[in-house]
């Protein structure tokens, strides 16, 4: 991955971040816009759930990520922390792939 | 600083803590994850000192490890950095009003802290939250990115330990609680997700890495529909 790539994606990034804290008020976005704004974000983030849980380049990724990115969504809707979040759905997937489980 | 500790309550502060920590996990992975994959440790440093979106950061590697091209690994990170656009207007007076803090500021913005934010009412909570979350955000996910890309030349097999499950497991924790309240508005945002979803995983064997889940945005069809200019916003 080249600099200039990064750089790239760093500037946009940036550029995304500070329009609101510098134009929200001379510019107010439609009611209507901002909702559709913020849908799109929780759409494109489960998506990402989606797709980087079950798929590794353009095939299928084996049982054993979705089965740890399942254990994450049990665990948040129990309300664990964070942190053991994070261990237990990689710990899930390890220990599905030690036993043999793609 | 010192205000910034007796401003928020001991559970907002361990909370952060805990985001904190998990998100170091993340970041380890990801570093380890680019590295091991046979990219230059310096490609995941810098990309999270200068980007420091973790989303972005694992969709645009994600591509260029699997074959894409730069300019697509570049398109996918913007495409969700979008969100970016709508959180700045809606918590841009967090950040305070001198133009230093909203530089600085700006660039501390991640969906945590927004999160933070938005659980609160109270301005000096607000804004004591958003700089505690961002600071301690920035300084742990470096520094594990940092000790990712070094251990990721040990690691020969990140598969092996499961650090490909870290970070959908964390992107989920942080969604998935927006997406269980019971009224209309949340049950159509769940038909978006699901449509979006299918999409995008159904789409993944057929297009480049980095556009399926751009066309995970066909799901906002659900979303266009409902009448929601009419609804008073929540505050």
């Amino acid at each position: 991955m080249p600099l200039i790539a990064v750089l790239a994606l760093a500037a946009g990034t940036y550029a995304f971040r500070l329009a609101g804290p510098v134009l929200r008020h001379r510019l107010r976005l439609p009611g209507r816009l901002r909702h559709l704004l913020s849908v799109a974000a929780t759409v494109l983030l489960i998506a990402l759930v989606a797709t980087s849980a079950l798929t590794e380049g353009q095939g299928f990724a084996g049982w054993a990520r979705p089965a740890g990115v399942l254990v994450a969504g049990i665990l948040t809707l129990r309300k664990a922390p964070f942190p053991l979040i994070v261990v237990l759905a990689a710990a899930t997937t390890a220990i599905l792939r030690l036993l043999g489980v793609p | 600083m010192h205000s910034l500790w007796r401003t928020l309550n001991r559970g907002t502060l361990r909370d952060i803590a805990l985001v904190c920590l998990a998100d170091a996990m993340v970041g380890a992975a990801f570093g380890a994850i680019a590295v091991s994959g046979g990219l230059p440790a310096w490609v995941p440093v810098v990309m999270s000192l200068l980007v420091f979106a973790g989303g972005a950061q694992f969709a645009a590697v994600g591509v260029v490890l699997s074959g894409g091209a730069p300019i697509a690994a570049v398109a996918a990170g913007l495409v969700l950095n979008a969100r970016l656009l709508p959180f700045g207007f809606a918590i841009g007076d967090v950040l305070g009003g001198r133009w230093w803090t909203r530089l600085t500021g700006a660039h501390l913005m991640t969906d945590e802290a927004v999160a933070f934010v938005l659980r609160d009412g109270d301005p000096r909570r607000r804004h004591a939250a958003f700089w505690a979350c961002g600071l301690g955000l920035f300084v742990s996910w470096n520094a594990a990115v940092v000790l990712g890309a070094l251990a990721g030349r040990g690691i020969g097999d990140t598969g092996a330990l499961g650090l490909d499950a870290a970070f959908p497991a964390v992107l989920l924790a942080l969604v998935l609680p927006s997406l269980t309240e019971r009224n209309a508005r949340t049950a159509t945002l769940r038909r978006a997700c699901l449509l979006g979803g299918v999409v995008a995983v159904a789409a993944t064997p057929f297009l480049p890495a980095g556009l399926p889940v751009l066309l995970a945005l066909t799901g906002l069809v659900l979303a266009v529909r409902t009448p929601s200019g009419a609804e008073v916003p929540c505050p």
